[in-house]
């Protein structure tokens, strides 16, 4: 083997090795750290119907008797769903004040949200509060709960519609 | 301030490509072919795969113990396999990447090449899609990290419903189907890609979609030799009661992930877009700074439907049609979109001789900028121009080394748009003068023609694979072909001047011009 031909081999082996070098070392290099070590993580997440906005209007007689027959509903009841004020605190710390906007283009779909908020680990009191109906001057919707996070936990706070209370999953 | 930019990349590039020209030769420089070997990656990612998808349990609980049996159990082959996967995706990102500076460096996004640099961008969106859902399917740490961040990003869009990061809340809101919808999509956007891929390079003629074969066994046993060294892993398995703190990222794929913990996802989606909605207007922010040169023009006239220009249109800009007034016989059509006035299709008209006795030398196709009587004008002015010994008549390229500097009393030059517009009769023409000794042909260097194909069909031509081909009775040994890049002017001085004596000490036999008939005969 004359030295051109193995300075060519040399340099290609030396652009392979390179090239592999980088893509094996930037595939999973270097690490990440996406939650600092003595932080646990809360994610507040719901799907809840706002409240209807208006009251049923009763038709009488006279109304229900223009409309076409297969149109006669007894009540004309508004579709707009109040918006829900939710609220998040820790440590007596407001962290999340949120107003969650119904879906749908009139505004009569769930009001669904998702957030994800990183705490310290350890002790914490959590407060949780929603409204439903701009009417409400408390919170009807409340839960306080004392707990101790170990780092990296994820504490999960859903709302059960059903049964209308928080839930710490 | 592009163009500075362009300027800045290309001297970087047309270095690191002289450099790695040293050391693989022409054929198997990878910068020449990254288009090539991005394709080349596709395949080994969709070959490992289709492995790994045999093994593979779609299920959540199944999901990491059939990639940890692959991995563990399984090394030899499923480890290596799933290895493959991985960092080929990843060199496929790495080669898409340099390819689109490359282009962008080479000015190839503007006039006819604006088709094939707008239809490749999406492409990124598509290989980042199918790369970044496959780590979802490991369903391990780093999948679990991937799944929550992506969701939360999508959940951005006012278009995706806000449910979406609620599937990964918990282990109670995970099902398997999820995971066979993963699956699904794992498969079907890297098939949209391939799809998308075609479409890219459905304008060019002969479009290269495979590497050279050293360079592609190369490119395999490195990737073989990296899985068996630093083999794929997985993370721990997923728990989603458990954040992950610290991951293992692919900053290959995902080097802006980072940036979703540290501001609004919505500004990521915002700042990604404008970066693609940039690239994909630059054809028209950064237009031609000269006037467009015309497309090529078809006389019928002097066609005579031998379609040759239309195999050697690099752009796929000519196609057959029946002639306008000879019954029976076809004549080329250029359609003017397509064409970037390279002037191969006049390399390649057998009309385009110059030992035709007419007034005004026309050829069945040429490009207006240029014509083939100019260029005869203007050859035989140089030939003027010259003497003393072993006089050589120079013909260049103008996206090559400017071979005007190396013009002297006994050296000609003359510098066309691309070399591949250079007819092979005009190389018999002028090598049968009798005040030149010697024709040298240069251009882009080998492997990487500016106009993709011009020096590899004049290589063509001159070795009689390829119509018309180089006949002359001046003798071949009159005629010297040396590719050099724009750093490579010493080369070719050193390969003129090796040239030059060789035609002062060893006087070639020559010929007398023939009849104009019988040499323009010859050439049809």
């Amino acid at each position: 083997m004359n030295t051109t031909r193995l300075r060519r081999c040399a340099g290609q082996g030396a652009a392979y090795a390179l090239f592999a070098a980088f893509i094996g070392y930037f595939s999973n290099s270097p690490a990440y750290q996406h939650l600092p070590p003595d932080q646990a993580m809360v994610k507040l997440s719901l799907r809840h119907s706002g409240q209807l906005l208006g009251e049923c209007q009763q038709r009488d007689p006279e109304e229900l008797a223009k409309l076409p027959a297969t149109m006669r509903a007894p009540a004309d009841c508004p579709r707009e769903r109040s918006p829900l004020e939710l609220v998040l605190e820790v440590n007596g710390e407001t962290i999340l004040d949120e107003q969650i906007m119904p879906r749908g283009l009139h505004k009569d779909g769930m009001a669904s949200m998702y957030r994800r908020v990183n705490v310290p680990s350890g002790p914490v009191m959590l407060k949780v509060r929603m409204k439903d109906h701009p009417g409400q001057t408390e919170f009807p919707y409340s839960v306080e709960r004392e707990m101790t996070l170990r780092p990296a936990q994820v504490l999960v706070i859903d709302f059960d519609s059903q049964n209308r209370r928080f839930e710490f999953l | 301030m592009i163009r500075k930019l362009q300027q800045v990349m290309l001297g970087v590039l047309v270095r690191t490509e002289a450099a790695f020209d040293s050391v693989f030769g022409a054929h198997w420089n990878p910068w020449y072919q990254l288009g090539a070997l991005s394709f080349h990656f596709f395949w080994i990612v969709v070959v490992s795969g289709v492995y790994l998808y045999v093994f593979f349990d779609t299920s959540i609980l199944g999901a990491y113990a059939s990639v940890q049996a692959l991995t563990e159990e399984q090394w030899y082959l499923g480890g290596v396999m799933r290895s493959l996967h991985r960092y080929a995706s990843d060199a496929m990102v790495v080669t898409v990447t340099l390819h689109l500076l490359r282009e962008f460096a080479k000015g190839r996004f503007r006039g006819a090449q604006t088709f094939s640099w707008v239809s490749g961008l999406p492409l990124l969106w598509l290989l980042f899609a199918a790369g970044i859902g496959g780590y979802w399917l490991v369903w391990d740490q780093f999948g679990q990290y991937v799944a929550q961040t992506t969701t939360e990003w999508l959940e951005r869009l006012p278009a995706i419903s806000d449910s979406l990061a609620r599937t990964f809340l918990s282990d109670a809101t995970l099902s398997d189907r999820l995971f066979s919808l993963l699956v699904f999509m794992h498969i079907a956007i890297p098939l949209f890609l391939l799809v998308g891929m075609f479409i890219h390079v459905n304008r060019l003629k002969l479009a290269r979609t495979q590497p050279a074969n050293g360079l592609a066994i190369g490119v395999v046993v490195m990737l073989v030799v990296l899985s068996l060294v630093k083999p794929a892993r997985s993370m721990g398995p997923a728990d989603l009661k458990t954040a992950v703190a610290s991951v293992d990222l692919d900053w290959v794929y995902m080097n802006f992930y980072p940036l979703l913990d540290r501001m609004d996802p919505l500004y990521v989606w915002i700042m990604l877009a404008g970066i693609t909605g940039l690239l994909m207007l630059l054809p028209w922010l950064s237009p031609q700074q000269a006037p467009a040169p015309q497309a090529a023009v078809v006389d019928p006239n002097n066609c005579n439907g031998c379609s040759w220009c239309f195999q050697d249109c690099p752009y796929e800009a000519i196609t057959m049609i029946p002639h306008e007034f000879r019954k029976g016989q076809r004549q080329a059509r250029v359609d003017p979109d397509r064409c970037t006035a390279c002037g191969i299709c006049a390399g390649s008209c057998p009309s385009a001789t110059p030992f035709r006795h007419v007034e005004e030398l026309v050829s069945g196709i040429e490009i207006p900028g240029y014509p083939i009587d100019r260029l005869r004008e203007e050859a035989v002015a140089k030939l003027a121009t010259l003497s003393g010994e072993a006089r050589v008549m120079v013909f260049g390229c103008d996206h090559a080394l400017p071979i005007a500097q190396i013009e002297t009393a006994g050296v000609a030059a003359l510098s066309l748009p691309c070399i591949g517009m250079l007819p092979p009769s005009f190389v018999d023409y002028i090598a049968r003068q009798d005040n030149v000794d010697g024709v040298m042909v240069s251009g882009c260097c080998s492997g990487d023609c500016f106009y993709r194909k011009g020096n590899h069909w004049t290589e063509e031509r001159f070795a009689s694979r390829r119509m018309p081909h180089l006949r002359t009775s001046a003798g071949h040994d009159k005629v010297e072909v040396c590719w050099a890049s724009v750093f490579q002017g010493e080369m070719l001085a050193a390969e003129l001047d090796k040239f030059r004596a060789r035609l002062a000490h060893e006087p070639i036999a020559g010929g007398t011009p023939p009849p104009a008939g019988e040499a323009a005969h010859e050439h049809h």
